[in-house]
C-alpha cells in the first residue's frame, strides 16, 4: 500500500504551495543539503585518499585533496597476503549462495504463509522469525562446533549457511508481505486455468513479486559481503577469508603502524559493489523494501 | 474439514517446510546445545567435562561481564532514542517528493548499505588525531584548537562510536518513517490544514499518532541491534581505554574465541539471550497493549 502512496507526488504535510511562507521553502532546502553533505561528507575524503601516494595518505596533518595521483594503495592491497582476488572471489561465492539459499528458502515459505490458510501458521511464522529475537552469537559456538566435525569450517558453503541464518527472517517476512500484496482475482484466474500450486508460485506471483524478490537478494547481498564476526571465527585460513577480514588485517602495516592509505584503498573497494547495486536498483529495492516493511 | 481444504492446508506446510527444516537444524538445535556446553569445561582445544553450573556461578562474580552489560545498556539507552528522534525529523524534513528531497532520501540511505566494519574504519581513520580530517576540519574551522584523542578516553571512544553508528544506521528509520507518514491518508492532513492547525500541531496530533505502529516496529529492533553489538567496538575501541569499551557480545567473543572458555562463553550467551528475550517480550506487550483497539 505504501508503494502506491510513495508514486502519489503531492503529500499534505506541508501548507498548500500558494499559502507556504517562502523562507520555510528556503530553509528546507538549505537543511536537504546540509544532510546531503554530512551523510556523503565521510565517503568523499576516503576515496582521496586512497588515490594519495601511501606517504602522503598517512601524513599529519593530513591534507584534504591529493598531492599527485597514486594507484600505490590499491596496488598493495591487490597484492595483499593471498590477493585481493581471493579475497573478492571467496567473498562473493558467499554472497552468492546466501541470496540462492534466502530466495529458495523465503519465495516458497512466504508463498505459503501468504496464500493459504493453515492452523498453526502464525506460530510457524513466529518460529521462522525467530533468529531475530536471539543474538546470533549465541549460536556462533555450537554451529562452529558441528561445522568443525563435519568439515565445514573454512568453507564458503558453511559461512554461506551461516549468512542465510542472519538474513533469512527478514526474507521471509519480506517475501509474505510481497505476496499477500497482490491481488486475489489474479491468483483464483489462475486456479480456473487449472494452474497447480507450484505453477502458481513460478509462473504467477514469482513474475509479480520481482521487486520483493531483487530487496531479498541486495539485503542478503548486503549482509552477507559485510558480515564480520562469523567470517572471522569460521574462516581462520588465510585462503578463505572475505573481504571483511582483510579490511581489518590491512590495516596492520610495518612495526605495527596503521597503512592509513591501504586502508582506504580497501574500505574504498569494500564499498563500491554494495553502493553500485544500491543505485542501480534503487526503484526496485524501496519499492520492494516498502511494500515489504511497511503493512 | 473438506478434503480439498485439507490439501490446501498441506500444500501451504509443503511450501514451509524447507524454511522450518531449515530454521530447525541451524538456528533451534543449536541453541539447545549451548545449555548442555556451559555446563561443562569444554575448551575449544581438547576435553571436557561436567562441572554443573560452575559457571553460572562464575558469571554472578564476573566483574568484567557485569560492566561489559552494563556499557551495552547505556549504549543502548543513549542511541535508540537518537536514532529514532533523528531518524524521525530527517522524514519529517524529507517526505514529499520533490527531486531535493528525494536525492536527500537517497544520500541518507546510502551508509545503511555499505558494511558496518568498512564503516568503523572509515570513522575509525576520520576521527585519528593525527591523519583524521575530521580533527583537521574542526581545527580550520576554529572549532576546536587542538586535535581531539578519541580514543584515549572511554567517554569520547564512546562519543565516537555514536557518532559513527547513528551515520551509519539512521537512514535506515527514516526510509520506515517516511513510507509510514506517505501511508497516511492524505485527507485527515488537508482538513488539519484548512482548520488552521500549525505545523507543528500537525505533527503531534496527527503524524506521531498515526506512524505509531511503525515507531513502535522499529524501536525494539533497532534497541536489540545495540543490545548485540560488536563490530564497531572490536574495530574502533578494540574494548578500550582499559578494557571500559567491551560490550556483552565483545566479552562473549573475548572469552570464547579468544581465552578458548567455549563452556564459559557458552553460559554467558544463554544469560545475554535470556536477558534480551526478557526485554523483546516486554517490549512487544507494551506495543501490543498502546496498539488502538
Amino acid at each position: 500500500m505504501s508503494a502506491v502512496a510513495l508514486t502519489t507526488e503531492t503529500v499534505a504535510i506541508s501548507a498548500p504551495r500558494g499559502r507556504r511562507f517562502a523562507p520555510a521553502v528556503y530553509l528546507t532546502a538549505a537543511a536537504c543539503v546540509a544532510v546531503i553533505v554530512i551523510m556523503s561528507g565521510p565517503l568523499i575524503p576516503s576515496f582521496l585518499a586512497s588515490i594519495k601516494a601511501p606517504d602522503d595518505a598517512s601524513a599529519s596533518p593530513p591534507d584534504y585533496l591529493p598531492q599527485a595521483l597514486s594507484f600505490a594503495n590499491y596496488e598493495k592491497v591487490i597484492g595483499f597476503q593471498a590477493g585481493l582476488a581471493t579475497y573478492v572471489e571467496n567473498s562473493l561465492l558467499v554472497a552468492l549462495m546466501t541470496i540462492a539459499a534466502c530466495i529458495a528458502l523465503a519465495a516458497p515459505a512466504g508463498f505459503g504463509l501468504a496464500r493459504f490458510s493453515m492452523r498453526g501458521k502464525e506460530i510457524a511464522f513466529l518460529v521462522l522469525l525467530a533468529p531475530i529475537m536471539i543474538p546470533y552469537q549465541a549460536i556462533l559456538t555450537p554451529l562452529y562446533l558441528d561445522f568443525a566435525k563435519v568439515g565445514l569450517v573454512n568453507t564458503h558453503f558453511g559461512l554461506a549457511i551461516v549468512h542465510t541464518v542472519l538474513q533469512l527472517p527478514f526474507s521471509i517476512y519480506l517475501m509474505r508481505n510481497s505476496f499477500e500484496a497482490i491481488p486475489r482475482e489474479i491468483e483464483e484466474a489462475a486456479m480456473i486455468d487449472g494452474c497447480s500450486a507450484w505453477r502458481r508460485l513460478t509462473f504467477v506471483f514469482l513474475p509479480l513479486a520481482v521487486p520483493g524478490l531483487v530487496t531479498v537478494a541486495l539485503f542478503a547481498f548486503i549482509t552477507s559481503w559485510n558480515e564480520f564476526l562469523a567470517a572471522l571465527i569460521f574462516m581462520s585460513r588465510e585462503t578463505s577469508f572475505t573481504v571483511p577480514i582483510l579490511l581489518v588485517s590491512v590495516r596492520i602495516g610495518h612495526h605495527g603502524a596503521v597503512d592509513w592509505g591501504a586502508l582506504q584503498a580497501s574500505v574504498v573497494i569494500s564499498i563500491i559493489p554494495c553502493l553500485a547495486i544500491y543505485l542501480a536498483l534503487q526503484r526496485y529495492y524501496m519499492s520492494g523494501l516498502l511494500s515489504g516493511a511497511v503493512k | 474439514m473438506p478434503r480439498s481444504a485439507r490439501l490446501r492446508q498441506l500444500q501451504g506446510w509443503l511450501f514451509a517446510l524447507p524454511a522450518l527444516l531449515f530454521v530447525a537444524v541451524f538456528v533451534l538445535v543449536p541453541l539447545g546445545q549451548p545449555i548442555a556446553m556451559s555446563l561443562t569445561d569444554i575448551k575449544l582445544l581438547g576435553g571436557s567435562k561436567f562441572i554443573g553450573f560452575d559457571n553460572y556461578f562464575r558469571i554472578w562474580s564476573d566483574l568484567g561481564f557485569w560492566r561489559a552489560l552494563r556499557f551495552t545498556a547505556e549504549y543502548t539507552l543513549i542511541l535508540t532514542p537518537i536514532l529514532m528522534g533523528l531518524g524521525f525529523a530527517l522524514a519529517l524534513l524529507t517526505v514529499e517528493n520533490t527531486p531535493l528531497k528525494r536525492l536527500t532520501r537517497t544520500i541518507v540511505f546510502l551508509p545503511v548499505v555499505i558494511g558496518l566494519s568498512s564503516s568503523s574504519l572509515l570513522w575509525f581513520w576520520l576521527l585519528d588525531e593525527q591523519v583524521g580530517l575530521f580533527n583537521k576540519l574542526l581545527v580550520d574551522l576554529h572549532v576546536i584548537r587542538e586535535p581531539i584523542v578519541w580514543f584515549v578516553t572511554p567517554n569520547l571512544a564512546f562519543s565516537a562510536v555514536v557518532i559513527s553508528i547513528t551515520w551509519k544506521v539512521v537512514g535506515f528509520g527514516v526510509v520506515l518513517f517516511v513510507s509510514g507518514i506517505q501511508a497516511i491518508n492524505p485527507d485527515i492532513l488537508e482538513a488539519a490544514v484548512m482548520d488552521g492547525a500549525s505545523y507543528w500541531s500537525r505533527v503531534r496530533l496527527i503524524l506521531l499518532p498515526l506512524t505509531r505502529r511503525v515507531i513502535l516496529l522499529t524501536t525494539p529492533v533497532s534497541a536489540i541491534g545495540s543490545m548485540l553489538a560488536f563490530d564497531q567496538f572490536y574495530i574502533m575501541t578494540s574494548g578500550g581505554p582499559r578494557g571500559q569499551t567491551f560490550t556483552a557480545v565483545y566479552w562473549i567473543y573475548q572469552n570464547s574465541f579468544v581465552l578458548f572458555k567455549l563452556g564459559y562463553g557458552a553460559a554467558l550467551s544463554i544469560v545475554l539471550t535470556l536477558i534480551i528475550l526478557v526485554f523483546s517480550t516486554l517490549q512487544i506487550s507494551l506495543t501490543a497493549r498502546s496498539e488502538p483497539q
